[in-house]
C-alpha cells in the first residue's frame, strides 16, 4: 500500500480529507437537482440549496464529481447557520488560510470561486430582504 | 530520429509539474511547441518584422517572403493545386467561420439543409447554427453508432435537392476515430453537393491531399501541429474561392476603394483583410518539416505500439467505457476518450494532474456527442510522436490509482 501510494504525497492526504468529506455529505434530494439550483462555471454539475431558519441561513449541496462535492460540503459546513449578513460580508479568507486555492487547478479555482459567489450572493438576497 | 532524439526538439516538455516529470497527453487540445517554431517566429519578430504586402523597403519584403513561402509550403504539404487555395486565418475555428459567412451566406438559403456529422466539434456547429438563425436553414444530423462511427450508409438517404452543404471531421477529437471521407465525399458530389472537412485533429497524424481526395473546404490550426498558436489554414478549391464574397472587410483585402464601392483583391488575398500573424505564419514551414520527418522515421513505430497499448489496455478494463472502438486500428488515432464507471471525469484528470499527467476532462466541445452517448463528459488522453511507451505505461498504472482513490 505504502508502495502503491509513493506517487501519491502530501497533497494525497488534503484530497483524501476532501474525498471523504464529500463520501459523508448529507444525502441531497434528487427532486432538488434542479436547473435553478445548478451553480454555473464548474466542470461537474454542483446543486445548492438555501433554507432560512431562525433567522439564519442553512445550506444543503450536491455534484456528480466527489472532489467537488466535498469542496462544497467544506464551505457548506462553515456558512451554515450563520446570519445572511455574516456571509454576505464575509471574506472568505479561510479557503486560502488552509490552502484550498492553491491546491487546485485553475478549472477547479474558477469552479471554487463560482461556488463562493453563488453562496454570497444568495446570502446577499437574503440580507437585502 | 529516435523519440528521444525528438524530444529534444520540445523544450516544453523537459519539466517537472508537483516535483515529479511531466507527462503531457493533451496533444489534441494543443501539441507543444518544436524548437524550430520557437525559433522561427522569434527570429521574424526580431529580425524580419515589416508589414507583409504593402511596403517596398526591405524589411517588408522579407516578411512577405516568409509569409508566402509558407503559404507554399501548406500548399505542398496538404497536396493543392496552387497556393491561391491557400487562405490563412486564425485557426480552424475562423476558417470554419468564415466558410459560413461567405459562402454559406451566399450559397444557404431558407428552405435549404446542411449535413453535419453528429460527432462534430462545437466549431463545426455553431457558425452554422448562428447562420441558420439569420437564413433559416435546417440542420440535419449525420448520426454515429455506439462504437462512434459515423453511420455513412444513412449519408444518401439524408442528403436531398435541398442539400447544400456536408460537414464532417476527418478526426474526431473525441473518438479518434479516422473518419471514411473518401465515402463521404463520393456520396455527396454524386448528388453534387460539396463537402467541408474539419482537418485539426487529422492534419497531425494523416499525410492528407486535398487534390486526391477531392474535398471542397479543408480546415485545420497550427497550434496542434507543432507550429505556433493563433494561425489556421483554410484550403478551398479556387473556383469555390472565387465565386465566395469577402468576409472581413480591411486593409489589404481590396482592389480599389471608393465612396461609391469597392473592389477587392483576387484569391486568397480578399480573405485576408488587416495584418496578419506576421511573425507566426512563417512557423508553418519548420513544423511541416518536422511532422514529414517524423513520419518517415522510426517514432511513427513507436506511436503506433502506444496505441495499441493503451487501446488494449482501456478497452480490456471492465470499469472503463472507451469510446471510439474500432477492430482496425488503422482508423484510430492516438486519442482515447471514456468514461469510468462510477467515477467523475474531472476527479480522474485532478488526481492525474497531481500525478505530473496532463489529461482533458469534460465536455471537450461536442455536447451533441456527450448527448448521444449520455454522459455530461469523458476523460481524454491524446498522444503524439513525442511521447514515449514508458510515458503510456506510468498513464495506465497511474489511472489504476487514482481509480481506486476515488472510487
Amino acid at each position: 500500500m505504502v508502495d502503491d501510494f509513493a506517487m501519491f504525497d502530501e497533497w494525497l492526504d488534503k484530497y483524501e480529507y476532501i474525498i471523504g468529506l464529500g463520501k459523508n455529505l448529507e444525502a441531497f434530494p434528487e427532486e432538488k437537482k434542479t436547473e435553478d439550483r445548478l451553480i454555473s462555471g464548474c466542470q461537474s454539475r454542483v446543486w445548492l440549496d438555501c433554507e432560512p431558519r431562525d433567522g439564519k441561513l442553512w445550506f444543503t449541496a450536491d455534484s456528480d464529481a466527489i472532489i467537488t462535492k466535498g469542496i462544497i460540503s467544506l464551505l457548506i459546513s462553515v456558512y451554515s447557520g450563520r446570519t445572511a449578513k455574516e456571509i454576505a460580508e464575509d471574506d472568505f479568507a479561510f479557503v486560502s488560510e488552509i490552502g484550498l486555492s492553491e491546491n487546485l487547478s485553475p478549472t477547479r479555482a474558477n469552479g471554487l470561486s463560482s461556488m463562493i459567489a453563488t453562496i454570497k450572493k444568495t446570502a446577499s438576497e437574503y440580507a437585502g430582504q | 530520429m529516435t523519440v528521444k532524439e525528438l524530444r529534444k526538439q520540445f523544450p516544453g516538455l523537459d519539466r517537472e509539474v508537483y516535483g515529479k516529470p511531466l507527462i503531457y497527453l493533451d496533444n489534441a487540445a494543443t501539441s507543444q511547441r518544436c524548437l524550430g517554431v520557437i525559433d522561427a517566429q522569434a527570429d521574424s519578430a526580431a529580425h524580419h518584422n515589416g508589414n507583409t504586402h504593402r511596403s517596398v523597403y526591405a524589411l517588408a519584403a522579407e516578411a512577405t517572403r516568409a509569409y508566402e513561402s509558407a503559404r507554399e509550403r501548406v500548399a505542398q504539404f496538404i497536396g493543392a493545386t496552387s497556393s491561391e487555395e491557400i487562405v490563412f486565418t486564425s485557426g480552424t475555428t475562423a476558417s470554419i467561420n468564415l466558410v459560413a459567412s461567405s459562402f454559406g451566406g451566399k450559397f444557404i438559403g431558407p428552405g435549404d439543409e446542411i449535413i453535419i456529422a453528429e460527432s462534430e466539434h462545437h466549431s463545426d456547429i455553431i457558425p452554422w447554427q448562428l447562420l441558420s438563425e439569420r437564413k433559416g436553414f435546417k440542420i440535419v444530423v449525420l448520426p454515429v453508432e455506439d462504437s462512434g462511427k459515423l453511420r455513412v450508409d444513412t449519408l444518401k438517404g439524408l442528403i436531398n435537392a435541398k442539400t447544400k452543404l456536408v460537414c464532417a471531421a476527418q478526426v474526431s477529437n473525441v473518438l479518434g476515430l479516422v473518419n471514411p471521407l473518401s465515402e463521404i465525399i463520393s456520396i455527396a458530389h454524386s448528388q453534387g453537393v460539396p463537402v467541408l472537412v474539419d482537418g485539426a485533429q487529422g492534419v497531425v497524424h494523416r499525410k492528407i491531399s486535398v487534390k486526391d481526395l477531392d474535398c471542397d473546404f479543408y480546415a485545420f490550426s497550427g497550434h496542434k501541429m507543432y507550429a505556433a498558436t493563433g494561425i489556421g489554414v483554410l484550403y478551398a478549391k479556387k473556383s469555390i474561392l472565387e465565386q465566395m464574397p469577402p468576409y472581413m472587410g480591411g486593409g489589404e483585402m481590396i482592389g480599389d476603394v471608393s465612396w461609391e464601392g469597392s473592389t477587392y483583391a483576387d484569391v486568397p488575398y480578399k480573405f485576408e483583410a488587416g495584418t496578419p500573424n506576421i511573425n507566426s505564419v512563417p512557423t508553418f514551414v519548420p513544423a511541416i518539416n518536422l511532422l514529414e520527418d517524423i513520419w518517415a522515421s522510426e517514432t511513427a513505430l513507436e506511436i503506433a505500439e502506444i496505441k495499441k497499448y493503451v487501446y488494449d489496455a482501456l478497452s480490456s478494463d471492465e470499469r472503463i467505457v472507451l469510446r471510439g472502438t474500432t477492430e482496425n486500428l488503422e482508423e484510430k488515432v492516438p486519442l482515447f476518450s471514456f468514461s469510468v464507471n462510477g467515477v467523475h471525469h474531472e476527479d480522474l484528470a485532478l488526481v492525474l494532474d497531481k500525478m505530473g499527467i496532463a489529461v482533458r476532462s469534460g465536455h471537450m466541445c461536442a455536447q451533441p456527442l456527450m448527448k448521444r452517448f449520455g454522459v455530461t463528459g469523458m476523460l481524454r488522453a491524446s498522444f503524439a510522436p513525442y511521447n514515449t511507451l514508458e510515458e503510456a505505461k506510468t498513464f495506465i498504472k497511474s489511472l489504476n490509482k487514482a481509480i481506486e482513490l476515488l472510487q
